[in-house]
C-alpha cells in the first residue's frame, strides 16, 4: 500500500495543477515536460520556469519526440541542476536516464520524478502528418479499457516494464475508468510525499498494482511474445541480416536519437572506421563486388554489443529509421536475451552495476574451449 | 567436407601468454595446421567485439581470442572482463542465427606449446566441419 492523492478533475488537468502547484509554492524551479509548440499537434520537450508557459504543458500527450533520458542527460551532463526540478517522463526515459546517470553521463540530483503507468506512444509519423488528435480520444479510450493502445510502436504495445521503477510519484492511468474526472497520484517515496504537501485534494491509500495493472502485463507479454515470433531473428543468419540491413542507408540516426547510444565520437562516425583502399581493392578482387555504404551489418552487431545490455525498449531507433528497419524490435529481442544472461534490467535500480562494467571470477566457464 | 579447404582463423592472441605459447609451439616444432593469422594484443580484454564482428564478415572462417588463464591475467582482471564480452557476443551471435561455433575463447599460457597446437588443430578441424564461412560469398562487407 501506498500513499495516493486524489483530484477531482481529469487527469491531464490534475497533472497540470500538481506542476502548478510545485512551481508556484516555489517547491521547484522548474519544470521538464512536454509542451504544446503550435495547434497541429507538435510537441516538444521544455525545461519551464515561468507559470505562464506551464499553461502550455501537456505531460501526457501521447508522443514521445525525443527519449526524455536523453535530454535528461544532455542538461546535466556538465554538472547537475542547480535547484530542484519536476520531470514527468514515461518509464522508459526514466530508465533510459538511470542507465545514462551510471555512465556518468547525467546526475539526478536536485530532481524530482513524476511518471504514468503508460499506455505507451505513437510513432512519430503520426504526429507529423498532423493526424494526432483524431487519435486522442481512441488512445485513452483503450486506456481505460485497460487494452493495449492500436497504432502504437510496436515496443509500447509489447512493454512489460510499463509501471515506473524509480519515480516519486506515479501518475495510475492504466485501467483507470474515471481519469476523464478524477485522477489517483501514488507517492512511491517520501520525498514525493514531501513535496506535495499542502496541495489541495484527499489523501487515501492505495494500490498500484492493480488487477488491471496484471493483467495488462499479461496483455503486453502475449504481444511481445507475438512480436517476437513474427520477426523470428533467430532464424536470420547472415542472409536475414543482409536483407534486413541491405535496406538501411546509413545515416546512422537510429543511434543519433538511441538514449544508450551516449558516445559523442563514435568509432563508426570516425575515420578509423573507413576502410584503406587496399581493403577495398582486396575485397573486390574477391566478391567481383562491393555494398556502398559499406558496413552496415557490422555498425548493427557492433552496436548491439553496446547498446543491448542497456536497451529499454523506447522504440525510438524505428520510428526514424527512413527505411522502415524494424530496428527497436530487433533490439529489444537481443537486447532480451543478453539482460538475461545476468537477470539485468536496465533501469531499474541506479546502484545496480552495468553488467560489461563487473564480472564474477566463476562464470561463463561454458564460453571457454 | 571439401579436403582442400585450409580454414582461415584469426587469433587475437594475448602478448604475455597466448603469444608466448604460440612461439613455444613454433620453437618446439610442433605439427598444427597453417591455418592461424595471428594478431598480436596486450591482453585478451583489449579485443573489442568489434574486432570479431568485422573480421568475421570480411569472412574469416574462424576467430580464436586467447589469454591469460584465470588468475593470471598481467593485468589482473582483462581476461575475465574479456570473457563477459566473448559471453555476450557468441549470445548476440546465437540471437541473429550467426554461427557462434566460429568463435572460440581459448586460455592458453606461455608455458602451454603443446596445448596451443592442440588448441589450433581442433579448432582447425572443426572449422573444417562447418566449412568455409559463408560471408565470403556475399557482396558486402
Ligand atoms: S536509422 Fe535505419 S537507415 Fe539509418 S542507420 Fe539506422 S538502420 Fe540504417
Ligand atoms: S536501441 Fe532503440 S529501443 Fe533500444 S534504447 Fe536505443 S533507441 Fe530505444
Ligand atoms: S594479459 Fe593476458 S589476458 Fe590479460
Amino acid at each position: 500500500m501506498s500513499k495516493v492523492l486524489k483530484i477531482n478533475k481529469s487527469a491531464e488537468e490534475s497533472v497540470q495543477e500538481l506542476l502548478k502547484f510545485l512551481l508556484k509554492s516555489g517547491k521547484v524551479k522548474g519544470v521538464f515536460t512536454l509542451r504544446k509548440i503550435n495547434d497541429n499537434g507538435a510537441v516538444a520537450y521544455s525545461l519551464v520556469t515561468s507559470l505562464d508557459m506551464l499553461k502550455d504543458a501537456v505531460p501526457l500527450f501521447p508522443l514521445m519526440p525525443a527519449n526524455g533520458g536523453k535530454l535528461l542527460s544532455r542538461l546535466t551532463l556538465r554538472g547537475s541542476v542547480a535547484e530542484p526540478v519536476v520531470a514527468v517522463v514515461r518509464p522508459c526515459e526514466l530508465r533510459a536516464f538511470i542507465e545514462l546517470v551510471k555512465r556518468k553521463q547525467g546526475s539526478l540530483e536536485n530532481f524530482l520524478f513524476i511518471s504514468s503507468t503508460c499506455s505507451g506512444v505513437y510513432p512519430l509519423e503520426i504526429s507529423v502528418n498532423g493526424n494526432i488528435d483524431k487519435k486522442l480520444s481512441q488512445y485513452w479510450d483503450a486506456t481505460k479499457r485497460n487494452e493495449i493502445v492500436p497504432d502504437t510502436r510496436p515496443t509500447c504495445k509489447s512493454c512489460e516494464h510499463f509501471l515506473p521503477y524509480t519515480a516519486d510519484i506515479t501518475i495510475a492511468l492504466i485501467g483507470k475508468k474515471d481519469i476523464g474526472n478524477k485522477c489517483e497520484i501514488f507517492l512511491n517515496t517520501e520525498k514525493g510525499q514531501k513535496f506535495v504537501d499542502g496541495i489541495d485534494g484527499e489523501f487515501v491509500e492505495g494500490k498500484l498494482e492493480s488487477e488491471e495493472v496484471v493483467s495488462m502485463r499479461n496483455k503486453r507479454k502475449d504481444e511481445k511474445k507475438k512480436l517476437f515470433d513474427e520477426i523470428g531473428i533467430e532464424k536470420f543468419g547472415l542472409k536475414g541480416l543482409i536483407e534486413t540491413f541491405g535496406k538501411c542507408i546509413g545515416c546512422h540516426g537510429c543511434s543519433k536519437v538511441c538514449p544508450i547510444c551516449y558516445c559523442n565520437l563514435c568509432y563508426s562516425d570516425s575515420q578509423t572506421y573507413e576502410h584503406k583502399p587496399f581493403v577495398y581493392e582486396i575485397e573486390l578482387k574477391r566478391r567481383g563486388g562491393l555494398r556502398v555504404p559499406p558496413d552496415t551489418v557490422s555498425y548493427q552487431i557492433g552496436r548491439l554489443t553496446h547498446v543491448g545490455i542497456s536497451c529499454v525498449g523506447c522504440g525510438l531507433c524505428a520510428d526514424v529509421c527512413p527505411a522502415n528497419i524494424p530496428i527497436s524490435t530487433i533490439f529489444l529481442k537481443v537486447g532480451d536475451s543478453v539482460q538475461k544472461m545476468f537477470d539485468y534490467l536496465p533501469g531499474r535500480d541506479v546502484e545496480e552495476q552495468i553488467p560489461v562494467t563487473t564480472f564474477k571470477t566463476e562464470e561463463f566457464v561454458e564460453v571457454e574451449d | 567436407m571439401n579436403e582442400k579447404f585450409v580454414p582461415r582463423i584469426v587469433g587475437f592472441l594475448c602478448n604475455w601468454c597466448s603469444y608466448a605459447g604460440a612461439d613455444l609451439a613454433g620453437v618446439s616444432r610442433l605439427q598444427m595446421p597453417p591455418s592461424l593469422r595471428a594478431i598480436r594484443v596486450m591482453c585478451s580484454s583489449r579485443v573489442n567485439p568489434l574486432f570479431i564482428i568485422r573480421v568475421f564478415l570480411i569472412g574469416a572462417d574462424g576467430v580464436l581470442v586467447a589469454g591469460c588463464h584465470p588468475g593470471d591475467c598481467h593485468y589482473q582482471k582483462g581476461n575475465y572482463q574479456a570473457r563477459r564480452k566473448f559471453a555476450i557476443l557468441k549470445n548476440i551471435f546465437e540471437s541473429l542465427g550467426l554461427e557462434s561455433d566460429r568463435l572460440r575463447l581459448s586460455w592458453i599460457s606461455a608455458g602451454e606449446g603443446p596445448r596451443f597446437a592442440k588448441v589450433i588443430t581442433e579448432f582447425t578441424e572443426k572449422i573444417k566441419e562447418l566449412g568455409p564461412n559463408p560471408a565470403k560469398e556475399k557482396v558486402f562487407l
